[in-house]
């Protein structure tokens, strides 16, 4: 396959997946914004979901006041954030009609459409209504995606590499949202696991669509320690760093053995890997989540990169 | 716009679309009239807005739907095929084949021994000042000595006999995914009229595409077949659905300017393992942008050293470079010449008479008779900067007059002709259309291949002789029936 083929089809992933991610953080953020102050309705709420989503710089370079609207416009629809659910679509787009030779009908249309439809809302939010609309729209058309991807594609490369850069940026979303709600939404004198937290952990969960999950697995109270073994141990969870590595390395085992040729990517999958796999959540919680966290995001970045430039993206 | 009279391809000359008699059908078209008579206006219109909803589809696939103007874009397609018999088509055939060989002949000859210089049958400052003049190809013979390898040549006519080259296309001919694609939207739209009238498919085309493209690999591999691609300008090109429906067909790759890298005068390409060599391109970019080291030096969209590949012979471009003089408007006033030199036998296939305004005394004619001509600049295209002298009101003929004057070297001249017209559904009922045909030649080193049809495109504008997509042209299936 050609690389650019496999770089556009590994980046169509990557998009999709993070406009997915920022549409569920959105709506999680908002139900947290909501709350009561004594519950935990934090007022720099949409502040943590920039610093998730990766876009505190960003946003404090436009000079918006950091407000709801300001802030969930700046992350859905505005054109000059290159992240923004509007753009990632854009991109994932123009990636797949330039290599549509490499994808499905179906899977096409399903971008065509989804970008279709989300450049028909502008790039101005006009109202709550408007955006829990289009929340849920996007949910519903990178699943279709998802969907008519595995339906229809052939398990071969073009699979592959798409559904590697999905699991390369999930990893990379779960960890951050963690990391972050961890580190800046607990205030300083207030324990781990204090009950006025509680709605915090659970946001994260909601993000992660695992509420009901984490109840079904813990048949417990919500622990923030339990909720970081969710996410970052639970191989169960399709939205954990367990699980995320589970599949980049299904994804680079099976490239692996169409291409007859393992390289760095391999290796730092593995290792990465092993780190999860092998690991506690208490062991991870002596040492420092946050370092941990942090050391793995680096790690996946430096993964990203040696992939692309194993297969010459 | 006043209609010119125009020899009708399913009545003859005379008969009118007003007659609901079958009397005066031509034999070609009697299936088609029947079934014409047999669809009320209600049928047709439901089947032509069934016809537009497979395109929305095959739009989507091919990737132009979806932008603004895009989406805009989809050409008409008329739903009554027109129809060639197979005696018909066999004289086609003929004088196609004979045409593009000596197309070929001329190439190899004005880029070597320049024999048909010498021999003073044409001017030789026509071909060696002409801008389409490539001197890269001096003294170049392109892998298995054939230059045009894909040719689309356009066809009109007239009367029942007369059939007409009204341009060869030898750079890059575009429209052939028309042909096939108007062909898989008819098969599901009326297959019952297929079962009446046996057509010859054209199915075939990307298969015999591939042979020929195989056929002139420099590198003769036992055992495995040569890496082909098909090389795009990319995604923002208006034909980019078309290359990537073809690079589909043939499953070769679509590649752009940057997929390829040439080292050690061998071209790559790069895939996720590792450098391929590449053998043959059949290049949907225009020469001047092939390579930057060589020409336009702006270029983005080509491939470094792909012109020192090219000429140690070890990558072979489809079509050769530096084929634009083939079909520049100056050499083919010249074509029955250049067939009668080159192949010894007499043109099968009329040329246009033609004005060269060059010459004075053609300057001076054509001056003289502007509003009964059609005047062409000789390196323009798609329609554009043409006179078509019946339609025109005298201060556009006056201000053309002028043009014309300034830069006469610039212009062709032919007689306005009347193109054959075809039944065609209309929002006002079935009527008559100019039309024109475009089949598609290819040649390998092995010899020629022709698939029996071509891409019909149709003046939708009742009246209208411009049949050019870029100017609210249609198209239509064309079949070649036995009988």
């Amino acid at each position: 396959m050609l690389s650019r083929t496999a770089g556009n089809l590994y980046w169509i992933g990557r998009y999709l997946e993070r406009a997915d991610f920022t549409a569920r953080l959105i709506e999680a953020t908002q139900r947290l914004a909501a709350l009561p102050s004594s519950y935990g309705g934090a007022s720099n709420a949409w502040e943590s979901a920039l610093a998730a989503a990766c876009q505190t710089d960003g946003f404090a370079a436009t000079g918006l006041a950091l407000d709801e609207h300001e802030v969930t416009e700046y992350l859905t629809l505005n054109a000059a954030n290159s992240s923004s659910i509007r753009s990632c679509l854009e991109a994932a787009r123009n990636n797949a009609r330039a290599v549509r030779t490499a994808m499905t009908e179906e899977g096409w249309e399903a971008i065509n459409t989804a970008w279709l439809e989300v450049s028909r809302y502008g790039t101005h939010l006009s109202s709550r209504e408007t955006l829990a609309q289009l929340i849920e729209y996007v949910k519903h058309a990178i699943a279709a995606f998802d969907g008519a991807n595995y339906r229809t594609m052939l398990r071969s490369d073009a699979f592959w590499f798409t559904n590697l850069g999905a699991a390369i940026e999930r990893a990379d979303n779960s960890a951050r949202l963690l990391d972050v709600k961890y580190h800046l939404l607990l205030p300083r004198d207030e324990p781990v696991g204090g009950s006025l937290d509680y709605f915090q952990w659970t946001t994260i969960l909601r993000t992660v669509s695992a509420m009901t999950a984490y109840r079904w697995v813990y048949n417990d109270s919500v622990k923030p320690w339990l909720v970081a073994d969710l996410l970052i141990c639970n191989r169960q969870i399709p939205r954990s760093l367990a699980s995320c590595y589970d599949e980049i390395l299904r994804h680079l085992d099976l490239l692996a053995s169409h291409s007859g040729r393992r390289g760095p990517a391999h290796r730092l999958a593995s290792t990465g890997h092993a780190r999860l796999t092998g690991g506690n959540i208490d062991a991870i919680f002596a040492s420092g989540l946050h370092e941990f966290l942090t050391q793995f995001i680096a790690d996946n970045n430096r993964l990203g990169e040696a992939v692309a430039e194993q297969y010459l993206f | 716009m006043q209609a010119i009279p125009a020899f009708d391809e399913m009545f003859g000359s005379g008969e009118g679309y007003d007659s609901r008699s079958p009397a005066g059908v031509t034999h070609a078209y009697r299936a088609i009239r029947q079934w014409l008579a047999d669809s009320p206006p209600e049928l047709m219109a439901a089947r032509r807005a069934q016809a537009e909803l497979f395109f929305r589809r095959i739009g989507i696939t091919f990737a132009v739907y979806g932008d603004a103007q895009a989406t805009e874009r989809l050409i008409p397609f008329d739903i009554v095929p027109r129809i060639i018999t197979r005696t018909e088509w066999t004289r086609l055939e003929k004088g196609l084949t004979q045409r593009v060989r000596a197309l070929n002949l001329f190439l190899a000859d004005i880029y070597g021994a320049q024999e048909i210089l010498k021999a003073g049958i044409l001017p030789a400052e026509l071909v060696l000042m002409n801008p389409a003049y490539c001197l890269h190809m001096v003294g170049r013979t392109p892998p298995g000595g054939v230059w045009v390898h894909i040719a689309g040549i356009d066809l009109v006519r007239t009367g029942s006999d007369d059939f007409y080259v009204l341009e060869d296309n030898a750079r890059t001919p575009s429209g052939v995914s028309y042909m096939l694609e108007n062909r898989e939207v008819m098969l599901k739209l009326v297959p019952e009229l297929f079962d009446q009238v046996k057509v010859a498919p054209v199915e075939t085309y990307p298969e015999k595409l591939l042979e020929t493209l195989a056929s002139v690999s420099p590198r003769k591999q036992r055992g495995s077949n040569p890496t082909c691609v098909l090389l795009t300008p990319g995604q923002f090109n208006s034909a980019f659905y078309e290359h990537s429906f073809l690079a589909d067909k043939l499953g070769i790759e679509l590649v752009e300017g940057s997929d390829l890298f040439v080292r050690d005068d061998i071209v790559f390409m790069r895939t996720t393992e590792g450098p391929q060599r590449v053998d043959v391109i059949y290049r949907r970019l225009d020469d001047d942008f092939i390579d930057p080291l060589v020409f336009n030096p702006t270029s983005m969209l080509g491939v470094p050293g792909l012109m020192a590949a090219y000429a140690a012979g070890n990558v072979t471009l489809a079509n050769a470079v530096g084929t634009g003089i083939a079909d520049d408007k100056a050499i083919y006033s010249y074509m029955p010449e250049i067939v009668r030199f080159y192949t010894g036998e007499e043109p099968i296939l009329a040329n246009v008479p033609t004005w060269r305004c060059r010459e004075p005394e053609a300057l001076m004619y054509v001056l003289d008779h502007l509003p009964e001509l059609v005047v062409k600049e000789v390196d323009g295209s798609g329609g554009y900067g043409m006179l078509v002298g019946p339609h025109a009101s005298k201060t556009t003929i006056a201000a053309f007059a002028a043009k014309l004057k300034a830069n006469p070297e610039k212009f062709i001249a032919q007689p306005t002709l009347a193109l054959s017209t075809c039944p065609t559904a209309t929002d006002g009922g079935v009527a008559a259309r100019h039309v024109d045909l475009r089949p598609f030649v290819l040649t390998g080193a092995d010899g020629v291949r022709i698939v029996p049809g071509g891409l019909t495109r149709v003046a939708m504008t009742a009246g209208s002789l411009v049949v050019n997509s870029s100017q609210g042209g249609g198209t239509k299936d064309t079949w070649i029936i036995d009988g």
